[in-house]
């Protein structure tokens, strides 16, 4: 009978566990649908991105208040998951607070910074509650933040509100054990607690069994919560705890201005204008010919579909589009959004259909971001620059205006125009390249 | 009168010029813009620079097919440039418009075109340092002067300081605007917008921009690509303060300082 909760503590966490590990092995499924590209060069600098960006959050802080309420929580965060090792450890010998008597007083220091970041993480979740739904800070409002995503993003902070209020709950319990039931077996003096100790007014006519019952609820309570919310991440825009440190590293190193130059467009140009080239020597003759763009995401990279999985829909993007800003369709946010949930989708079709894809009708492009959209961009880079875990919507964007120009034909008619000039005249304008020089006759 | 030298001129004479100034497209026929590449060929003249255009060889680098979609005439484009370019064996381009810098530089090389690009307020910050141009009596003295960050130079290779230091040259006090730097907004000509209708919106972006530029209270707009001069000149228009606002390219401001 002694051994019960132990049991059913292995048992939920190690459901949680596998659980967990199955969402991971179907989004490294759905990122690895994406075509091959190389970003295993120049590992030193990838590191450092990682380093700089992921986990210093260089990127958060050109934001000041965002940045630095985030700092506070994601420290907040890191620091009390080293809580969480303790928490695993007694719950399965059914120990408590196993680690104090080998740490000491560095025991209590740990505890205490940890309540201390328990309440600046509740301040700063409050703060970020907020600048949602009472300043309603225009980019959280926008078009693509109705329903889910909206519902999404208070979610988490409720989520990390009761997190961290069971977990002062929980160590205020303890105190009041330990100061007005000293003798409570198996409630070793342990620990300081600089914010819980002003619950224990609350405490004060408690018995010590309704003690140990908050205290042990608290505790179950504490851990499932973060077992359910770890795997609340597969279905939510939080996956970025993770996958931002990936997303980083992998991220494009080269100039911003620098697009890919399409290596199969390479190959064609070559033999246009190589009137001795052997056309049969081109690799790629008979296999089937490789479509041009993206209008699917199966068309992009995995980087990009990583991209899709990482955005946090922070709408740092967004905001700093000039296009958005002047009342446009396009959204780069809305542009990562549906590429992640068109990948979902896609995904879970081919999960359903053994492993393989079964036509729906849809794609990316057409169903979930429109032509205009595409269009209006003017691959400024301001929504790359603006990402705080480094994600690329333009390279999206530019894709998709590939596969419309090139497999659809469909570009505007004024570009089109631009076009056929500078096919005859080697200008965007109708003026002959023979007039090129004319200028220099009038210095 | 200033004698501009092709590559195919000095070729014929057996001379090989430093550097070779790519006017662009807009550089070449454009009313407005042709007058920032005159002005910036007195500049090379003035500071004894030796250089050549390509003149009538010279083609659109590309830039404007490839942020249509058009990989194909892009890459046709760059293609027949860079062998044009190889064949003069060229080692080192200055170009005024950020969107020939960044595709020549960025794009040309894994095509087979490997250059020194740089645009031409670095070369005129290097000219001013190494004293080859000089500016006695700041005729912009104590001006108030915005500089509007081109996006293909600013955000997408990183260069912010050369310009700014031109207009501190100038003794010209240069005021930010609220978004400036690596995040300064776009003027909207970029992605091949220059040649489009504008996307259905509440306001086109120049205007938009505009307006942050006028936040700043400039006696003169400073621009470094012919697009967003362009772009620029229209939303003061619009603003109807064309008299009073001009919108100059550094180039010009320095040819103009200089008398030139
Ligand atoms: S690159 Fe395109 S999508 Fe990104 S901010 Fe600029 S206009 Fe918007
Ligand atoms: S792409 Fe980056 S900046 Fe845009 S919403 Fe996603 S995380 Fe935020």
């Amino acid at each position: 009978m002694e051994l019960v909760p132990n049991f059913i503590f292995i048992t939920i966490v190690s459901v949680a566990i596998g659980f967990f590990i199955r969402s991971i092995n179907q989004i490294r499924h759905n990122i690895l649908l994406g075509k091959p590209i190389d970003r295993s060069d120049n590992a030193k600098a990838r590191w450092k991105n990682m380093t700089r960006i992921a986990l210093g959050q260089s990127k958060m802080v050109s934001r000041p208040i965002a940045g630095i309420l985030h700092v506070v929580v994601y420290i907040g965060f890191i620091l009390i998951n080293i809580e969480l090792l303790e928490i695993i450890v007694d719950g399965i010998l059914g120990t408590h607070r196993i680690f104090a008597p080998f740490l000491g007083d560095f025991y209590n220091f740990l505890i205490a910074s940890f309540e201390v970041l328990a309440l600046l993480v509740l301040i700063s979740v409050l703060v970020f509650w907020s600048r949602r739904n009472i300043i309603r800070i225009q980019r959280f409002w926008k078009d693509e933040m109705k329903g889910w995503p909206k519902l999404d993003a208070d979610l988490i902070l409720y989520f990390e509100v009761v997190l961290m209020s069971l977990f002062l709950t929980m160590n205020g319990a303890d105190l009041a054990i330990q100061t007005f039931y000293p003798d409570a077996s198996h409630y070793i003096k342990a620990g300081s607690f600089p914010v819980s100790q002003f619950l224990l007014p609350l405490f004060e006519n408690y018995s010590l069994s309704s003690l140990i019952t908050i205290e042990r609820s608290s505790w179950w309570m504490h851990i499932t919560g973060i077992l359910i919310f770890l795997n609340y991440l597969y279905y939510s825009k939080h996956l970025h705890i993770l996958l931002a440190f990936p997303n980083t590293f992998f991220a494009n190193l080269r100039a911003k201005g620098a697009f890919v130059n399409n290596p199969n467009v390479t190959n064609e140009v070559k033999l246009m204008l190589d009137p001795n080239a052997d056309p049969y020597a081109s690799p790629d003759t008979d296999e089937d010919v490789e479509k041009f763009g993206a209008s699917e995401v199966t068309d992009l990279n995995w980087v990009q579909l990583l991209n899709a999985y990482t955005c946090t829909e922070c709408g740092r993007c967004t905001s700093e589009c000039p296009a958005n800003q002047t009342g446009k369709l396009l959204s780069p946010r809305k542009i990562m959004m549906d590429t992640r949930d068109r990948l979902t989708e896609v995904g879970n079709n081919i999960k359903s259909n053994k492993g393989e894809f079964k036509p729906d009708g849809k794609q990316l492009l057409g169903d979930y971001i429109s032509h205009e959209e595409i269009w209006a961009c003017t691959s400024c880079n301001a929504c790359v620059e603006a990402c705080p875990v480094d994600i690329d919507p333009l390279s999206i964007i530019m894709r998709m205006r590939e596969y419309l120009v090139m497999e659809e034909s469909a570009a505007p008619m004024d570009l089109n125009n631009m076009m056929s000039n500078i096919e005859n005249n080697g200008a965007p304008w109708p003026f002959n390249q023979q007039d090129r020089a004319n200028w220099t006759k009038e210095i | 009168m200033i004698r501009v030298p092709t590559l195919a001129e000095c070729l014929a004479s057996g001379k090989t010029p430093e550097i070779l100034f790519w006017v662009g497209c807009a550089g070449s026929f454009d009313e407005r813009a042709k007058k920032i590449t005159k002005a910036f060929v007195k500049l090379l003249d003035n500071a004894g620079v030796d250089f050549a255009v390509l003149g009538a060889e010279e083609s659109c680098t590309g830039d404007p097919a490839k942020r249509s979609g058009n990989e194909f005439l892009f890459q046709m484009q760059a293609m027949t440039n860079i062998e044009v370019l190889n064949a003069y064996e060229v080692n080192k381009i200055v170009t005024t418009c950020p969107h020939c810098f960044n595709t020549l530089k960025n794009e040309y090389p894994e095509l087979g075109g490997n250059y020194e690009v740089i645009h031409h307020t670095q070369l005129l910050r290097d000219l001013l340092e190494e004293g080859r141009i000089t500016i006695v009596e700041g005729s912009f003295k104590g001006k108030r002067i915005t500089y509007h960050d081109p996006c293909y130079l600013g955000r997408a290779n990183n260069v912010y300081e050369a310009p700014r230091e031109l207009i501190r040259k100038l003794d010209a006090e240069l005021v930010e605007m609220k978004s400036c730097k690596s995040r300064g907004l776009c003027c909207g000509a970029g992605g091949a917008q220059m040649f489009k209708e504008p996307e259905k919106g509440n306001k086109d972006i120049n205007i938009e921009r505009t307006e942050q530029a006028l936040e700043t209270k400039p006696d003169i707009i400073a621009a470094g690509c012919p697009f967003c001069n362009t772009m620029l000149s229209d939303g003061v228009k619009n603003k109807e303060k064309e008299d009073s606002l001009p919108v100059m390219d550094l180039a010009e401001m320095i040819a103009t300082a200089k008398d030139l």
